[in-house]
């Protein structure tokens, strides 16, 4: 490493290619076309190519790469999930995070801190003790713990809370991470580019053609494309795409906001989640507080952040660390999150032939990005669901047969 | 600050309201089977809009409709359910 460095220092241009090409046409066809360049989307792209070496693969995306709630996430890796179905998927995608760095020889700021859900209620001791024992069925490392532990690990907070709602104890889940989310679409966009996958930004889909209930092509403002499969991960802009197709699906989108603090000396080591008092809080290797609170209360399909949400956040942090007081918050933003009404996401396949979705990632998609790469690849690749899949299929709905997560959304949305 | 008008009560914070979702019409629920009844209960097409909107002013408990549009966040109007004709209104 430090011989790399010594050349990008010495050399006159930059000495390393691009992360990813950038096609000036697209082709007339392609064996799969997969819509949106987050990190859902390319990881689907890289294992396709990866395990199931199908390369005639194009990204399609209307932004840049990782724009989207891919680049508006606050980067919490965890799987301590409620039900059965939710732990498992997600502790496969712990399992996958841990090595990626290495797959993509990528530095992903991959960091494990430890997460604590703090309980303020008998209620929220009740469902985390139920949740610490449904984690520990599936080996996933998940306890309770007392406000002892809480306040050894995080000597700044105030467990009184200013006096109401004080800390009872916590779900401890010692796996917990954050990494650098935009390094992990350019690791997957890098990966897919380089075993042959095409990646087009800067385009949108305009229209999807099907005939006879099949995907037969799919138009966009550079071009028509002629396809058999179309992979649909574009998270908010989900229903508009649904609609491209004629379907209907449960998904409502809200903004989500966020917000970071200027950096400071390091002093937050863990990952803090309230959900009694909508706070989320961890802080990056630049030392900055990355700050995430409750969806907005009603439906938007706009990126736009609001001033209440900041005062509101900033609020409830002080409750938990009142020396923040003079600290200033220096940006925010939003994103817009696809939301189910049982909270877990809507995968696999649709009524239509050869349309695959990937979506009601709402707030939770960030640590499902490579699991859902390598299912979703799996599912488009053979044309069959994969085993961890099948339960969030769309017509679970149809069947009245819902996966309750709610329980396990990191704070009371 | 956000406002938002409440046929009763006049222009109020958006904090004061409650969200109550899009209006949409029920099926027979002694008629109507259960493909049917589901989509109803999950399904909308949810593509953004001018919608018809479920809205409530908390403090005076107000259920009222809005037309807002839901891609810019614009409030067209406000009435009381029943109060005003209820056009179709295309997304």
């Amino acid at each position: 490493m430090p011989l790399r460095l010594l050349k990008f220092g010495l050399s006159q241009t930059y000495p390393e290619p691009r992360m990813f090409r950038q096609p000036d046409r697209l082709k007339s066809h392609y064996d799969v076309v997969i819509i949106g360049g987050g990190g859902h989307g390319l990881a689907a792209a890289y294992y396709l190519a990866k395990d199931h070496g199908m390369t005639n693969v194009a990204v399609i995306e209307k932004g840049y790469l990782g724009g989207g709630n891919t680049g508006r996430n606050t980067t919490i890796i965890r799987s301590n999930y409620l039900t059965p179905e939710g732990v498992k998927f997600y502790d496969q995608s712990v399992t996958l995070w841990q090595d990626l760095a290495e797959d993509f020889n990528l530095n992903l700021f991959y960091s494990t801190r430890g997460h604590f859900t703090l309980a303020h209620t008998d209620s929220a001791l009740r469902t985390m003790r139920w949740r610490a024992e449904v984690n520990k069925h599936f080996g996933v490392a998940s306890e309770l713990v007392g406000p002892q532990e809480i306040q050894d690990a995080c000597p700044e907070m105030d467990l009184h809370c200013g006096g109401h709602l004080p800390v009872l104890g916590a779900l401890y889940h010692a796996p917990g991470s954050i990494a650098r989310h935009d390094a992990v679409a350019w690791g997957y966009g890098r990966g897919a580019d380089q075993r042959g996958v095409e990646i087009h930004q800067q385009t949108e889909v305009t229209g999807i053609t099907v005939k006879s209930g099949r995907v037969t092509g799919v138009q966009t403002n550079r071009g028509n494309i002629s396809t058999n499969k179309v992979l649909c991960a574009v998270a908010g802009s989900t229903p508009r795409l649904l609609d491209m197709v004629g379907l209907r699906s449960p998904l409502y989108v809200h903004p989500l906001q966020a917000m970071v603090s200027e950096p400071m000396k390091a002093w937050l080591d863990a990952i803090i989640v309230s959900g009694s008092l909508h706070v989320y809080v961890s802080q990056t290797a630049r030392g900055e507080l990355v700050m995430g609170a409750s969806l907005d209360p009603y439906e938007l399909h706009s990126t736009r952040s609001t001033f209440d949400f900041v005062e509101g956040l900033c609020t409830h942090m002080l409750d938990l660390f009142p020396f923040l007081s003079h600290v200033k918050i220096v940006r925010q933003w939003a994103g817009m999150a696809d939301m189910t009404p049982d909270f877990a996401p809507i995968m696999g396949k649709t009524p239509i032939d050869g349309f695959y979705l990937d979506s009601g990632w709402g707030t939770w998609g960030f640590k499902a990005t490579p699991v859902c790469g390598k299912t979703m690849a799996a599912t488009v690749a053979s044309d069959r669901p994969h085993e961890l899949i099948r339960e969030f299929s769309l017509d679970r709905f149809e069947r009245y047969d819902l996966v309750g997560e709610k329980g396990a959304a990191s704070v009371g949305h | 600050m956000k406002l938002m008008t409440c046929p009763i009560n006049g222009q109020r914070p958006i904090s004061e309201f409650f969200y109550g979702g899009e209006l949409r019409p029920m099926p027979d629920p002694a008629t109507a089977d259960d493909a049917t009844w589901a989509d109803y209960i999950f399904n909308q097409n949810n593509v953004p809009g001018l919608k018809q909107e479920w809205w409530c002013h908390t403090p005076s408990n107000t259920w009222f409709i809005a037309e807002r549009h839901t891609l810019t966040d614009e409030i067209q109007r406000t009435y009381l359910y029943g109060s005003q004709v209820l056009e179709e209104v295309s997304p």
